[in-house]
């Protein structure tokens, strides 16, 4: 940029305090609250969410049933009775199983968005502050594991350990950061020529304020983006997973397992032990996905206002 | 463009470098040792020695790295613990059907989401564009397993009319033609996959692209609408999406691993699967290796194409 239009530029704005640029950064961030109140298919996949999370965790306090025991004398119950959605192979009732499954897909899913988010924003924001060879180094290691499929490095290391739920979500935590990592270091990168960061270096402010201040909600809108399609991916690789023969050993449950357990029925005419949890998985990651498109929709919009 | 290019394939390098200390260090999680793996557990200390000794595996782990390194360079990727054959010739025989399924999934994904993501942007903000925006996200959403099996239920089952799985003993490539009916669902499926992204990145990329002035003048000097959108939008629109199809093939090959398991369809994606059941650990790591580095070129290759298309990003970067 030429000095003389930076100083035009610092001069249209050069009287505003700092104070005056916080008071308009929360009124932003409020109208993009308004905006998301307002978007249809954000509020829409909040609810499905919302209620998706009640169905899961309440609903198995109203509607107790035996998750435990095998009872063979109940098997392949068609849909009706006492079982709404009727039995599985081992005369499991398929509605409760579906609401334990489902705790599982959704703990994994919300655990993993957040700690991949966590580790990516932090770990690409201070790659793009610091710059130079530091950054060239931490983005090939980026580039390293964008490389290899995170699937394929999950079933590597499924071959190699019994994982339980703790452990698929640390390790799909340590596989997916590095897509988050990426978008927020060229948000960095682009802002570190931005006037504000460039008026509060000259301030004085040490890094890390810039980094906390200025940087981090600045780039909110991309790792929010990012943070509810992790959820959608993080629920469909363990479903995978389970599919593939590779997830966690019973009497875990999940939705990828029912599904896998159910896919033998769907030839022996028992459909009723697949669909719903088919069904439960793709409105699950529909609505995340949904939110997240809708948030990306209201971010760009945002940025061309 | 020259210098662009140099820096392009310097990282490309690093990244390569990168997923072999990413597969090396893979190959030292296996819980156990190596040793006791190909010779079972009844070796005896000595000769787990000089197995140990014979490979280098009681050397520094630098020393084993650089080894490692020689062995990958010469293409000794090592012996598989259950075909006892080397993994560099079941990878050599798999690998251009991969090609093939993948090759012609993608071009069908490309024929379909291009025309499709043109026509939402054409009618962005209306009905169609929803429907079809929500159509193609509800099968994105879908797990491709599910629809894998469900398409097998209606057509293979129900129907009768397509074969639901490959029959074994495929040896070449030309043997994958000889049972064109089994193709057909794998290939489906593989497509579905990637046919949301194509269409949603084209869909923007033409809005952006029909707010530009070329498309103003087009319209202002009385050009037919369909000239505009074939000669005019699709040209420049399509330039991110090679963009895209270097960085959409990881997904696709994991999307292959599950196809592939699914229809015994013989390539890279089934033998891993297999190798993954019967903790075959060389051959995992060796086919990783292949993707990793097929991806960094994939990716490189796409750069290039796009520094070479568009006049822009060659005189920009010089």
């Amino acid at each position: 940029m030429q000095p003389a239009e930076h100083a035009a530029i610092a001069g249209s704005v050069g009287p505003a305090p700092e104070g005056g640029e916080v008071s308009s950064r929360t009124g932003g961030r409020s109208l993009a609250l308004d905006d998301f109140l307002h978007n249809k298919r954000a509020m829409g996949g909040c609810m499905v969410v919302l209620l998706l999370i009640l169905f899961c965790f309440v609903g198995p306090l109203i509607y107790g049933t035996n998750q435990t025991t095998v009872n063979l004398n109940l098997a392949n119950l068609p849909p009706g009775g006492g079982h709404p959605l009727g039995t599985d192979e081992y005369g499991i009732d398929i509605l409760g199983r579906l609401m334990v499954g489902g705790q599982s897909s959704l703990e994994l899913g919300f655990a993993v968005a957040i700690i991949s988010t966590v580790i990516g924003a932090l770990y690409g924001a201070i790659s793009g502050m610091i710059g130079g060879l530091v950054d060239a180094f931490l983005m090939r290691i980026v580039d390293t594991l964008l490389a290899v499929p995170t699937f394929i490095l999950l079933l590597i290391v499924a071959s190699m350990f019994t994982l339980n739920l703790l452990s698929i979500i640390l390790l799909l935590s340590l596989l997916s950061w590095p897509y988050v990592s990426r978008l927020v270091r060229g948000q960095v990168l682009s802002l570190r020529t931005r006037e504000f960061v460039q008026a509060s270096t000259t301030m004085g402010s040490t890094r890390m304020r810039i980094l906390f201040r200025h940087m981090m909600p600045n780039t909110f809108n991309i790792f929010i983006v990012t943070t509810t399609f992790a959820v959608a991916d993080a629920i469909y690789s363990l479903s995978a997973l389970s599919f593939l023969g590779l997830g966690p050993p019973p009497p875990f449950a999940d939705w990828g397992t029912m599904l896998t357990n159910g896919v033998n029925d769907l030839f022996d005419s028992y459909p009723w032990e697949v669909y719903p949890a088919l069904i439960a998985l793709v409105v699950t990651v529909l609505a995340f996905r949904q939110i997240g498109d809708a948030l990306n929709d209201i971010a760009s919009a945002r940025s061309t206002r | 463009m020259t210098w662009y290019i140099v820096r392009r394939i310097g990282q490309s390098v690093a990244v390569i470098v990168g997923v072999m200390i990413l597969t090396f260090i893979l190959v030292h999680l296996e819980p156990g040792s190596t040793a006791r793996a190909v010779l079972g557990q009844k070796a005896t200390p000595a000769k787990v020695a000089i197995f140990d000794n014979t490979y280098g595996l009681n050397r520094p782990l630098p020393v084993q790295f650089w080894l490692y390194c020689v062995h990958v360079v010469h293409g000794d990727f090592g012996i598989s613990y259950v075909a006892g054959q080397p993994v560099s010739t079941l990878i050599a025989q798999r690998l251009p059907r991969d090609a093939v399924l993948i090759g012609i999934s993608t071009v069908l994904a490309l024929i379909i989401g291009v025309p499709m993501g043109l026509y939402q942007a054409i009618h962005r903000g209306t009905l169609r564009d929803d429907i079809v925006a929500g159509t193609w996200f509800t099968l994105y959403s879908a797990p491709d397993f599910m629809e894998a099996l469900l398409l097998i239920a209606v057509f293979s089952v129900h129907f009768h009319v397509l074969q639901p799985s490959f029959t074994g003993g495929i040896t070449s490539v030309g043997g994958l033609f000889a049972d064109p009916n089994a193709m057909i669902l794998p290939v489906i499926v593989l497509a579905i996959n990637s046919v949301a992204g194509f269409s949603q990145y084209m869909r923007s990329s033409a809005i952006e692209e029909l707010t530009q002035d070329y498309i103003r003048t087009a319209r202002a000097k009385g050009l037919r609408e369909r000239l505009i959108l074939t000669r005019h939008l699709l040209r420049n629109a399509l330039l991110p999406i090679i963009t895209i199809l270097g960085l959409s093939l990881p997904n696709i090959v994991a999307g292959a691993v599950i196809a592939e398991a699914i229809f015994n369809f013989p390539g890279m994606g089934l033998l891993f699967w297999q190798s993954a059941l019967s903790h075959d650990f060389p051959v995992m790591l060796g086919a990783t290796l292949i993707i990793g580095v097929a991806t960094v070129l994939g990716n490189l290759a796409a750069d290039i194409a796009y520094g070479v298309i568009d006049p822009r990003i060659r005189h920009a970067a010089g």
